[in-house]
């Protein structure tokens, strides 16, 4: 019954054969540049430096008190985050969604800041402002020799990378919880409190909890945090996996504790995505409700507002901290202004900084013509195995950069995939890596456009690909360019991943700022950060005018249909 | 030749709610439709004449049975394929293409000149009014505007087969009216062979050459309207289109039934029944005369009235009829007659041809 099935799906798709090689060749692809890197570093983690099967690696891991401690880290440096990040999170969110606070567009821009810059920028800024050198410890406290090494560095940098990611989600949350709820809830006597702690908080539980998690995922993931802020007596996973391999040559080592990480960020991927995403709560309902919700009081909102401004003005602290730093001779020493570190790095740096543009360049349409393939085929087509083909798509949301990274120099290091070394190899990885989003965007766009418009296509003739060509795709061009601005951003910013891929011939700026940082030129650091953000800015701004006028429109219609 | 052919069409979905793990939604439809003419399928929701539209356009597989275009066996064949231009029940009207490219859409992706494409759809925009229309995008489009273009745009391909998927459900009821008319009017002054999905009696009635009425994924009955109306094969034809009242009688010779003590003729009486068999009979509310003294000569059976709803053009009684139980009758021209009130005994009289026997 269920192989008759299959025959006859595959019937059907065969009636379009283009789409059909289609979906083979994405299919094809997806096992080769997703799960075989993964496949290849989890039999490594059970080999011996030649090949030979063993435990060895995991039996060190259970002897070691320095690799468990490892992993004790990761995992609590993960929790704080998560629930600190959720927490400012949600008080970003509900401040800006359920308030008419002055400023929200500028808050707004502040919070997602960090977001489109790479992940230790705030690394960077906290050894600037508290390190041995560091303003406010050394200058402005008079501390001598405090250190801001291991649990509070490593936390307090995530805390301020991921609190964005949390608001963005809780963001997303709270818009699409109907106000007309609360309004109810008063309407039958509730208080303003009792109105959040009984309507608000409970329907918004499911995102709090995913947010949680997703947070977690990614502070697990994080790389050059903890490079730049853990120190030698705070080990964690995954700088330790990269030491493993780079200083001491020991592969499947290295290789073991990335199968340990992925474990945990596994486990909360699967959690958050098939136990709570069903569980959310989407309460819209007919026109958007533009009206300030009554639920805040004056002066609960004065409060929300302080601790937000608060928040924002430490963002912009940290980044003009960067700002300065890259304009400054010697921080803490010599304090006059340079263009120095500036004219360093474009003479060391320059090739780098070509380098990553082509890398970006190269990978950003890719990955977000792939997703909006991949959302079409997940959305529309029926096919056998489309599940395990979504879940491959989106697989690399959760598995760790240094997993994939290992996992790359491993897979495509001998003929037929001998890769490594290459600008190939760089480009699949940032394509396969980051085009989860686009599906993901792609995907929910879908889901909200009538399939009949698209049965009205091959009723009048055109073919699948025809279809998608000609009103699937620009149908889905917000999500396609916000896929876009993602695989740019994250191509530019990456580097758990990328670090194991590069080589002489193809360097990263991330790569880049991770060396200068450690080798103490905080300064030229700096610089490479600023010329990194002004370039995802710039590039940001002229994707976001290519999206052509219908979008608008298109999203005016979708907002009127409700 | 039938233009249309369907047989023995069998469609099952997969169903996990179901003991048997599957649902039925078109059981065994056979059908023929001749060319220009204009079928209806009717039925409730769920009673799986979409499922057959959809079937005919491509959109979904036949578990068995065959569909025939002219002399040809199209089951196998991709939607794009199909002579069969259809009108979605959302219009489905590409959001980011104004009305001319909407519909120009499909003679694009044929080897026509520019030059052909103007000529074409400029010439349908004609038919369906929407010549001044034409560069707008759909969002500033009304229901009534959205509806034309749709239309437009499956007429303009000038398909073998036109499909209409509940086309006017989204309207507003008196521009369903006008809608139906023009659509009615524009299928025959093309001539094209047509097949118009629907749940609403009227509208089916209305527009149809013959109506197919379906229920549970299976033909209940077909017919041309006034034969399924005059003489519905069962009680739920019947009961779906118009109103009815169901009276009980007795077989007393071929052609005659007995009601309480008064007999009645009737036309196409089933020759299998005989004399002091139990039937069912059919009365519509129109058929019905009321006389406002139950004791006039005319009177067969005496009531009274229990409900009255004024409806303009007519009143709708519900009246208890002694031995009969409660009838629904309509009386027209109530500025002429008069209207009844509640609790007035009235006088009934049924005409001769009025009561039909159901089978």
């Amino acid at each position: 019954m269920r192989l008759k099935r299959m025959k006859r799906e595959l019937e059907i798709l065969w009636q379009d054969p283009l789409l059909a090689l289609l979906v083979g060749a994405i299919t094809i692809s997806l096992l080769i540049f997703v799960v075989y890197p993964l496949i290849a570093v989890f039999i490594k983690g059970f080999q011996t430096q030649d090949g030979q099967f063993t435990l060895e690696n995991y039996r060190r891991f259970a002897t070691f008190r320095y690799l468990q401690n490892a992993l004790r880290n990761s995992l609590l440096v993960g929790l704080a985050t998560g629930v600190v990040g959720v927490l400012l999170g949600y008080l970003a969110a509900f401040t800006l969604t359920r308030t008419d606070v002055p400023g929200k567009q500028l808050l707004h821009i502040l919070l997602i800041l960090p977001i489109i810059s790479p992940p230790f920028v705030s690394a960077i800024a906290i050894l600037l402002l508290f390190g041995f050198n560091g303003l406010i410890t050394q200058k402005i406290l008079g501390l001598q020799g405090f250190n801001i090494y291991g649990f509070k560095g490593v936390f307090l940098s995530q805390v301020f990378t991921f609190a964005p990611v949390g608001y963005l989600t809780l963001r997303g949350v709270l818009e699409s919880l109907n106000p007309t709820l609360e309004d109810a809830a008063m309407n039958v006597g509730a208080s303003r409190w009792q109105t959040f702690r009984r309507v608000t908080f409970p329907l918004s539980l499911p995102g709090i909890a995913s947010a949680f998690l997703v947070i977690f995922i990614e502070s697990l993931a994080d790389f050059g945090n903890p490079l730049v802020l853990a120190g030698s007596r705070f080990p964690m996973l995954a700088p330790q996996a990269y030491l493993e391999i780079t200083g001491s040559f020991n592969l499947p080592l290295g290789a073991a504790l990335a199968v340990v990480l992925l474990i945990p960020s596994l486990t909360a991927f699967v959690i958050q995505r098939y136990y709570l995403q069903k569980r959310q709560y989407t309460t819209v309902t007919g026109k958007p409700t533009l009206s300030a919700s009554k639920i805040v009081s004056p002066g609960a909102r004065v409060g929300l507002y302080a601790l937000l401004t608060g928040f924002a003005l430490l963002i912009l602290l940290f980044y003009g901290t960067i700002l300065v730093g890259a304009f400054t001779a010697v921080w803490g020493h010599d304090n006059t202004l340079t263009l120095d570190h500036f004219r360093y790095a474009f003479s060391v740096g320059f090739d780098t900084i070509k380098d990553t543009l082509i890398v970006a360049i190269l990978s950003t349409p890719i990955s977000g013509f792939l997703g909006m393939l991949i959302a079409f085929m997940v959305v529309r087509l029926t096919f056998p195995g489309k599940g395990a083909v979504e879940f491959m798509s989106i697989l690399n949301f959760a598995v760790p950069g240094t997993v994939v990274g290992i996992g790359y120099i491993l897979a495509f290091n001998r003929p037929p995939l001998l890769l490594v070394g290459t600008l190939s190899i760089l480009v699949l990885n940032f394509v396969f890596r980051y085009v989860p989003v686009g599906i993901q965007s792609g995907i929910a766009v879908l889901r909200q456009i009538d399939p009949s418009i698209e049965e009205a296509a091959r009723n009048l003739g055109a073919d699948g690909i025809t279809t998608f060509r000609k009103v699937t795709l620009p149908l889905i061009a917000p999500a396609f360019f916000s896929g876009l601005v993602f695989a740019f951003v994250r191509a530019m910013t990456a580097i758990s991943a990328a670090i194991f891929l590069v080589s002489a011939q193809w360097n990263l700026l991330t790569v880049q700022i991770l060396n200068q940082v450690g080798s103490g030129r905080l300064g030229v650091a700096a610089a490479f950060s600023v010329i990194l953000v002004a370039i995802v800015i710039v590039a940001v701004g002229v994707i976001s005018r290519l999206v052509p006028r219908q979008v608008a429109r298109i999203e005016i219609m979708r907002a009127q249909e409700g | 030749m039938a233009e249309l052919r369907l047989v023995d069409l069998v469609k099952e979905f997969q169903s996990f709610d179901s003991p048997e793990g599957k649902v039925v939604a078109v059981d065994h439809v056979n059908l023929e439709v001749e060319r220009g003419e204009l079928v209806t399928l009717l039925g409730p929701s769920g009673c799986g004449k979409t499922t057959l539209l959809r079937m005919i356009a491509g959109f979904e597989d036949p578990t068995s049975g065959d569909i025939f275009l002219g002399d040809r066996r199209i089951n196998d064949l991709a939607p794009n394929k199909r002579d069969a231009a259809m009108v979605f029940q959302s219009y489905a009207i590409f959001p980011h293409l104004n009305v001319f490219e909407n519909v120009a859409f499909g003679l694009r992706l044929q080897n026509l000149t520019e030059a052909q494409v103007q000529e074409r759809v400029n010439r349908v925009l004609e038919l369906v009014g929407l010549t001044e229309l034409a560069r707008r995008s759909p969002d500033q489009l009304s229901g009534g505007q959205q509806q034309r273009v749709a239309l437009a745009r499956a007429i303009v391909m000038e398909p073998r087969l036109l499909l209409f998927d509940e086309p006017l459900s989204n309207l507003d009821a008196k521009l369903r009216e006008q809608m139906r008319i023009e659509i009615r009017q524009l299928q025959q002054r093309l001539g094209i062979t047509s097949v118009y999905v629907t749940h609403d009696q009227a509208e089916a009635m209305s527009i149809s050459d013959r109506i197919v009425v379906m229920n549970h994924g299976r033909i209940e009955q077909v017919g041309p309207p006034l034969a399924l109306y005059a003489r519905p094969r069962n009680r739920f034809v019947a009961a779906f289109i118009g109103d009815v009242n169901f009276i009980s009688g007795e077989v007393v010779a071929p052609g005659r039934v007995r009601v309480l003590t008064e007999t009645f003729p009737v036309a196409d009486m089933p020759e299998s029944l005989r004399p002091g068999q139990q039937v069912t009979l059919t009365l519509r509310p129109e058929s019905v005369e009321l006389l406002s003294d139950p004791r006039s000569p005319q009177s067969q059976f005496s009531g009274e009235v229990r409900r009255v709803t004024f409806l303009g053009g007519m009143v709708e009684y519900e009246v208890q009829a002694e031995g009969l139980g409660s009838l629904v009758v309509h009386a027209s021209n109530p500025i002429l007659r008069g209207v009844l009130r509640r609790g007035d005994h009235v006088g009934l009289h049924i005409p001769p041809a009025a009561l039909h026997v159901l089978p």
